[in-house]
Parts: C-alpha cells; structure tokens; sequence
C-alpha cells in the first residue's frame, strides 16, 4: 500500500462553526487557540452534537508543545461538554489512573456535593462503579470525554489497560469517547495480537509564521509590537535551526528580553536601530544557547550574569566542575588508564618499548581500519597493564605504594575511571577510561606531555 | 427558489441531519453491523442451530468462534442471541454470562463476576461473599443439581477467549468445559477469539473436555460484494422519519457506488484491510462533514477522510523535527547504508555530522558537541532511534548502541515535504557515499 505523505503549505484556517454549539462561545473558543482552528474543527464535526455517538477511541498524537493537551482542555471546557481529564505520569500505576477517574466522574455531574475516594482495584471493578457513576440524569445524554494525557506510560502498567480503555465504548455499553494524548507515534503502542484501533490524528507543528506570531503574543506593554517582533525574528534565526519547542523557545524569549533592550534603556539607540540591537543580542545569544539552552546554569544564575554585566567568558556551567586539580601522579595515572583503554593491546609493544619491532598489518586489521576505537568506546583493562603503562610513560622510578593504588580507587569514585565486571572477580579487578579527549588533552598539556603521539588511532 | 423556501428547505433539513447523524453514527461507532449480516450465512446458521439444541432440548455444548479482529465475531453472536430471544420457548428461559478476558484478569475476579451474574445466593448488592474454593465449589454444585428437563439453561460467553487461557492452570476453562461434558444442567460455553492457533494453547485435559467445534469468520467477500456492504451501511432504514429526504440519500449513495473515484478510494482500502471496522472509520470521517450547507456525502469527502486515514505517522513526526535533528537523521542514514544496519552509537553519528561540516565548510551548522547531544537524546525521546539494550548508569551514553526505527525510503518521503530545507542538507541526503 502506499502511503500519503502530507503538505502541510497549503492548509487555509476556516472559521469555527457548528450547530450545536452558540456561535459566542465559538468566537471565544477560536480565539484562544491560534493557529490550531483546522484542528479544532475536525474534533468538532467528530465529536457532533451532544449526544451523539462518536469514535470509541480517538488518538492525538504530535510534538511536545504542539498544543494537544492545551487544545483538548480548552475546547472541552470551553464548550462545557462533561469531561475527565488525568495524566498519565501523576497516575503511574493503574489503581491510581482508575481511581482518578472515578473520583473526578463525582464531580462532573453536578448532585453530589462532595467527593469520597473510591476503591477500585481491577478493571472489572472500574466498569461496574462507571456504569454506576453515569447513570446520573446529566449525563445520560451527552457523550462523557476520557482525557489521558502522556498515554505512552499506558504500555508499562498491566496488558489489560491500553486494550480495555480503547473498548470502553463496547465494555460499559455507554456514550463514552476516550482521547488518548501521546508523542510517540501508533505503531509502538499497539499489543502484539492487535487491538481495537482508534481514529488517528496528527497535530501538526508550528511553522516558523505561526511560532512567530504566538511568541509575539506576549509582548510587555511598555515597548511596541514591532520592536518585540524583530527580537523574536532575531531570537528564532538563532534557536530554529536547533530547537523548535515552543516552552523552550518562550522560555529563552523571557530571559533574554532585557538585554535585548538594554542599548535603547540606556539611551544609545532607539528602537529602530536594528545593526546595533543585533551587534548586542547575538553574541549573548549563542552564549545562552551553550549554557541556559542546556541546563548548564539555571535561569536565575542567568538573569543575575546579565545585570551584573560580567564577562561572559567567566561562565561556570555544570560541567566545567568536572575538571578537577587532580595530583601529579593521579594525572599520570588518568593518562595511562585512557591510552590502555583506546589503544588495542597488540601495540602496546610499538609504544612502549624501546626496542620494538615493526608490527605487520592482517587482512583483518586492514578491513576493518576505519572504524576508530574512538568510535566505539573505551575498552577495558586489567589493573597489570595499567601499572605497566604508567611505569613506561613515567620518568622516575614509581613505586608500587598503597598510594598509587588508593589513586586509582579516588579516581574511579570521581568517576573518571568505572570499575567493569564484578567485584570478586579472580583475575583482578579490569578498569575503563570515562574521560573524553578533549579532557585528557588538558590534563596532559599540564605535565607536559604529547599524548596524541601515543594513541593508536592518530598514527 | 423563493428566500422563503429555502428557509422552510434547510429548517426542516437541520432536525433530518441530526436525526441521520443519530442513526449513522450509533451503526458505525456504538452498535456494529446492526443490518444484515454479510456472508456468513453458513455460520450464523450453524451458531443458531447449536444454541437452539441447548435452549430448547436441553444439550450441553462447547464451541469456539474464531476470525481476525473486526470481522463480525461478536456482532455475529449478538445477532443469533437476538433471534433466539425472539422465539417462543426461548423467551425468558435462558440465562447469560458474559465473561470478558480484559477486564476478568484471573480466575477469582472471574469466579465472583460468574456468581454476580447468575445472582446465586451468596450475592448481597455487589458483594460476593466466600473464598474462591468455596465459590468455585457452590457454582459447581448448583450447577450440577438441575437436570435437562427442568433446569434453566446457562450460556458462557468468553470473550477474548486466549486471555482465559494464560490463568493459572486454566482452572476456570477445565471446570467450565467439564461442567458442559457432563452436568445436569445444560450448560452451552461459546469462545470468541482472534488467534488462529488458541487450540496449541489450551493445556491436555481442558483441550480434551473441549468439543473442538470451531467456526471460522474469515472474511470471505470479494469486491464486488464489498461495494454492495458499502451501500447497504450508508443506506437510511425505510422507518426513517423525514421521506423524501431518505430517498434523495439513498439515490446518492447509489450514484457513489458508482462513482470511480469511490471504488478506487474503496479498493485501496479493500487491498489494505478487509474488515468492516476500518470502513466504518472511513464512512464515520466522511459523516462528520455532512452539515446543513452540506447535506449529501460527495466523492472528494471519501477521499479526504481516505487520505486521513492512511497518512505515514511517522513522516508527520519527522516534519516536526529541527535542521540539527534532521541532519542527524541523515547521518544514521549513511551509517546505516555503509555498515548494512549494524548498531551505532552517538559519537559515530556526531563523527559523520562533523565529515558533513567539514566538507562544505559551514558555520551554520557549527554547533558545540552538548548541543548535538541534546537533539539526538530529543530523537530518542520520540522513540525514532532506540537503544538496543537498557542502558547501563555506568556506561557513558554516547556509546551506547542503537537503532534506527525508520528506512531509507521514509527518510527521504519526509525531506521531500520538509518546509524551508536547505539545499546542501537535501543533497547530502541523496548522495550515495560510493567512493567508500
């Protein structure tokens, strides 16, 4: 079968209309959600009317902060159609996710003013008490909505769950839609010996027009339109190319906001100064994008940095902590743990030995040349190599002290060095390098040694 | 037409709308194949024939229904139920217990539910009262006390059958089969199953209690009787209320099923899948358009409900993703094309990025290795990549093997209709890396 692939260019955003709903409340509801009314529209003509049937189940699936959770709420609240909402990671276990059901089907219809906590261990149990719970006047005739939100924590609880709520229509023999929200596409959630398939729906992502214009939602009041417009032009050629999350992208728009307007505070250009406003913003930016982008300093550390007005080049982030004063021998230690691990044991020879003798090259070896072992990752030693290798890279006699081995166990608890295999192992305990190179680079820069002339994979 | 008419036309018209979509929606969501019944005649009548033994002579019995999901088990069962509930020394005399293996996970829910559902006296309310030996032990009694002449008759109806059949030691299916070989009651237990092989499945001494009745729905309708299926499900009853306008959309209905552009959207389906379930989801899509200003179903709404249907969900997914992420994707692809879908870790895949930048000499794309970093563990995040084995807290991830869920001719389907994609990004996509 082949498969469409579709264009999304050319899709025109018509106006909400329906019969059963005020045309008021539609207006409303279309201007909550920008840039989302195709999609609104298609939910509408399925869901119909009040108290028509619709899809046992409907799946909605699309890119974090594409708007599905937000759209589902707003237009089952704005519209007032009775409705459960639970997500998926808060009710992690499948008494927790039934429970949170029943206790908000207590709230939705309006005779009962307080509500109890209710039990609910299996499935079965869950059917019996909904049957129950919707044979309230209210409710009799108008399809109850099931949100699960964050559906793909469904597959790790029981293998009934995911079958069973996308048969709830068949199960409870009632008006009954259940919407399951997900990022992960249909085919991974499907049961190995199939399932009652849902409608599927696609909720598209922005386009660089529509994130524009949703960012330029939020402007501050005290400057125009235009000028915070331009910031979001600027701030996108930066980010887009690497990032199109609309949370992260209003989150780098909130932070950076004040720099951007610091020359025209200051009084040194007005708004429309767009080289100097730029000449400004973009180093700070791609400053942001290795740090704030990161997670590597929190958006507070940010803030203070930018109205302190320190150099920039003085950033200390998450991982710059992980380079360590280590002591002289430790380094050597760390560098002969790193050439143990990424040169292959046969060169050994070649290396460190004074006299060596050529090493012929296999049919194996050359076939499989290309691959680098910096490639595929450091490979483990046993403890003797290690030791070996240290005493040939050092230049005075080292001997074989409880320090140097209290060394290694220091080491492998910064995590420079992970022990592999198990722990009462006969041969010995056998270490791998954790380091990368760039890191073991400076190390060796500091006690004067060349260590790329000793990797194999540099030869 | 007068201003007038038109207004009194689409008046009466918006009620008849709601009233169609009421009864198009109930047949195609809620109540499935509630018309008559396609090509199983031979089962529906061997169905009919062993439950009437049962209800009206008095024989116990056992049989199994098997077929695909969607192609009619249950709609098949409820049909021969209706009919028989329908005769008259049948009316009120039958006793049902519908057994599901989704929501009965294991025998003690499905012992208390049986008691439930037969309303035995250790029932108050909801509750059951006992363990599960003693209610396994007094169902088994009551059930064997009748005789075949005075005794009401019981029928077991199991659904998702295979699911019954991973309980511990198959308890519930040994004592249900061997109260229809040999108790006084007469007991009838009919299984509805998906899986062809769910005999291998049952244990020796269940499998030898089993009367190895077997009916097949294999959906055996060719095209031409799908098209007449297609008609009959969209066709409005006689008893609809608003005449004319049933005519007028019967008529249209016709005239689809004679239009080529209908038959070709309903022979893609028909080769695709052949179960009414999915032409349901098909006909409910292009139901919901049906408004006042649009009051008969047209070709071009078949096919954009068809068009809906059969979109890849994974290239939409990859339409959302960045340049960064894009360009990753690419070089998995040639990852994947040089080693023949051996497993790759992140840093061979940063390694070949950096042979892409390298080569055209772009800044553009000159983006520290965390950075990278974090778009390829946003891929993993949609499960578009995988790791091959749970990853270990002590080894680092960017060794960490993995996969590439998608093909080559997905990959390049989804950079055709990728918006504003750089042409150097395009061509390095297409170039087949021969000089290797």
């Amino acid at each position: 079968m082949r498969v469409q692939v579709t264009d999304y260019r050319n899709i025109k955003m018509p106006n909400l209309e329906h019969p059963a709903y005020p045309a008021a409340t539609l207006l409303q509801l279309e201007s909550l959600v920008p840039c989302r009314e195709s999609q609104v529209s298609l939910l509408l003509s399925i869901f119909g009317e009040r108290h028509h049937f619709s899809f046992p189940s409907i799946f909605i699936y699309g890119h974090t902060s594409s708007g599905k959770t937000y759209v589902m709420q707003t237009l089952l609240s704005t519209l007032q159609l009775p409705h459960v909402f639970v997500n998926c990671v808060e009710c992690f276990t499948s008494r927790l996710l039934l429970e949170e059901i029943l206790t908000q089907l207590q709230s939705c219809s309006p005779e009962t003013e307080k509500t109890s906590q209710v039990h609910c261990d299996t499935f079965n149990d869950f059917v019996r008490l909904f049957k129950q719970a919707v044979a309230t006047q209210e409710l009799q005739d108008q399809t109850l909505y099931i949100v699960l939100d964050r559906a793909e924590q469904l597959r790790e609880m029981e293998a009934n769950i995911l079958p069973a709520f996308l048969r709830l229509q068949e199960l409870t023999d009632r008006n009954v839609t259940v919407i399951l929200l997900s990022e992960i596409v249909w085919e991974l959630f499907r049961p190995n010996t199939g399932c009652f398939e849902p409608f599927a729906l696609y909720f598209p992502d922005y386009s660089i027009g529509h994130l524009q214009k949703i960012l330029s939602q939020n402007h501050p009041p005290e400057y125009s339109a235009d000028f915070y417009s331009a910031y979001i032009n600027i701030l996108l050629g930066v980010f887009y190319n690497v990032c199109r999350d609309l949370k992260e992208l209003q989150h780098l728009a909130a932070l950076n906001f004040s720099k951007y307007c610091e020359p025209v505070a200051r009084g040194e250009a007005n708004e429309r100064d767009s080289r100097k406003l730029w000449k400004n913003i973009e180093p700070h930016l791609k400053k942001a994008m290795q740090t704030v982008y990161l997670r590597e300093i929190s958006s507070s550390q940010w803030e203070h940095l930018q109205r302190d007005d320190e150099e920039l080049g003085q950033l200390k982030g998450l991982s710059a902590h992980t380079h360590v004063e280590l002591p002289y021998y430790s380094k050597f230690l760390l560098i002969a743990a790193y050439l143990a691990s990424y040169n292959p044991v046969r060169t050994d020879k070649r290396f460190f030995l004074k006299h060596h003798g050529k090493i012929r090259k296999t049919n194996f070896m050359k076939k499989h040349e290309k691959t680098s072992n910096h490639l595929l990752g450091p490979k483990p030693f046993p403890l003797d190599r290690l030791l070996a290798i240290l005493y040939s890279i050092v230049d005075n006699r080292v001997a074989p002290t409880a320090n140097i081995f209290s060394q290694i166990t220091s080491l492998v608890t910064l995590q420079l060095l992970s022990t592999v295999g198990h722990n009462d192992q006969l041969d010995g305990p056998r270490y791998k390098c954790t380091v990368s190179l760039d890191f073991i680079r400076a190390v060796a820069r500091t006690v004067n040694f060349d260590v790329i002339k000793y990797l194999y994979d540099f030869l | 037409m007068s201003k007038r008419k038109a207004k009194e036309d689409s008046g009466a018209n918006g009620e008849c709308i709601s009233q169609v979509q009421k009864m198009l929606r109930e047949r195609f969501c809620h109540r499935y194949a509630a018309g008559k019944l396609f090509g199983v005649e031979h089962q529906y009548r061997h169905l009919l024939d062993l439950l009437k033994r049962t209800t009206v002579h008095g024989e116990s019995n056992s049989a199994l229904i098997i077929g695909p999901r969607g192609s009619g088990k249950t709609a098949l069962l409820n049909r021969v139920l209706k009919e028989l509930k329908e005769m008259k020394q049948v009316r009120g005399n039958l006793l049902e217990v519908r057994l599901n293996g989704l929501l009965q996970t294991n025998d003690k829910v499905a012992l208390k539910e049986i008691t439930r559902q037969l309303n035995l006296e250790n029932v108050v309310g909801d509750k059951v009262f006992g363990s599960f030996a003693e209610n396994l032990v007094f169902l088994l009694e009551a059930l064997r006390k009748g005789d075949r002449s005075s005794s009401c008759p019981v029928l077991f109806i199991l659904d998702e059958f295979d699911l019954f059949v991973h309980h511990k030691n198959q308890t519930l299916l040994y004592n249900l089969f061997d109260v229809s070989q040999s108790a006084q009651t007469p007991v009838t237990v009919i299984g509805l199953t998906c899986r062809q092989d769910v005999l291998e499945l049952l244990e020796k001494r269940v499998k030898s209690r089993f009367s190895h009745r077997q009916i097949y729905l294999m959906n055996s309708f060719d095209f031409k009787q799908y098209i007449m299926i297609f008609k009959k499900q969209l066709a409005l009853p006689a008893e609809f209320p608003d005449e004319s306008f049933a005519q007028k959309w019967n008529t249209n209905v016709q005239h689809l099923s004679e239009d080529k552009i209908v038959q070709d959207v309903l022979r893609n389906l028909f080769h695709y899948t052949k179960d009414l379930r999915s032409l349901h989801l098909l006909l409910m899509l292009a139901l919901s358009n049906v408004t006042v200003h649009h009051p008969l179903i047209t070709a071009s709404d078949l096919q954009e409900a068809s068009k809906q249907y059969r979109t890849d969900s994974r290239a939409n997914i990859v339409h959302g993703l960045s340049v960064l992420e894009i360009c990753l994707m690419i070089a998995m692809k040639h990852l994947n094309d040089v080693h023949e879908g051996e497993p790759f870790n992140f840093q061979m895949v940063y390694n070949e990025f950096q042979k892409f930048i390298q080569r055209k000499a772009h800044c553009m794309y000159n983006f520290e290795k965390p950075v990278v970093m974090k778009a390829f563990e946003h891929l993993i995040q949609l499960e578009l990549v995988r790791p091959i084995e749970r990853p270990n807290i002590r080894a680092q991830r960017e060794y960490l093997l993995m996969k590439l869920l998608l093909d080559n001719t997905q990959i390049m389907d989804a950079l055709q209709v990728y918006p504003n994609c750089p042409v150097d990004v395009k061509q390095w996509a297409a170039s087949s890396l021969s000089w290797l």
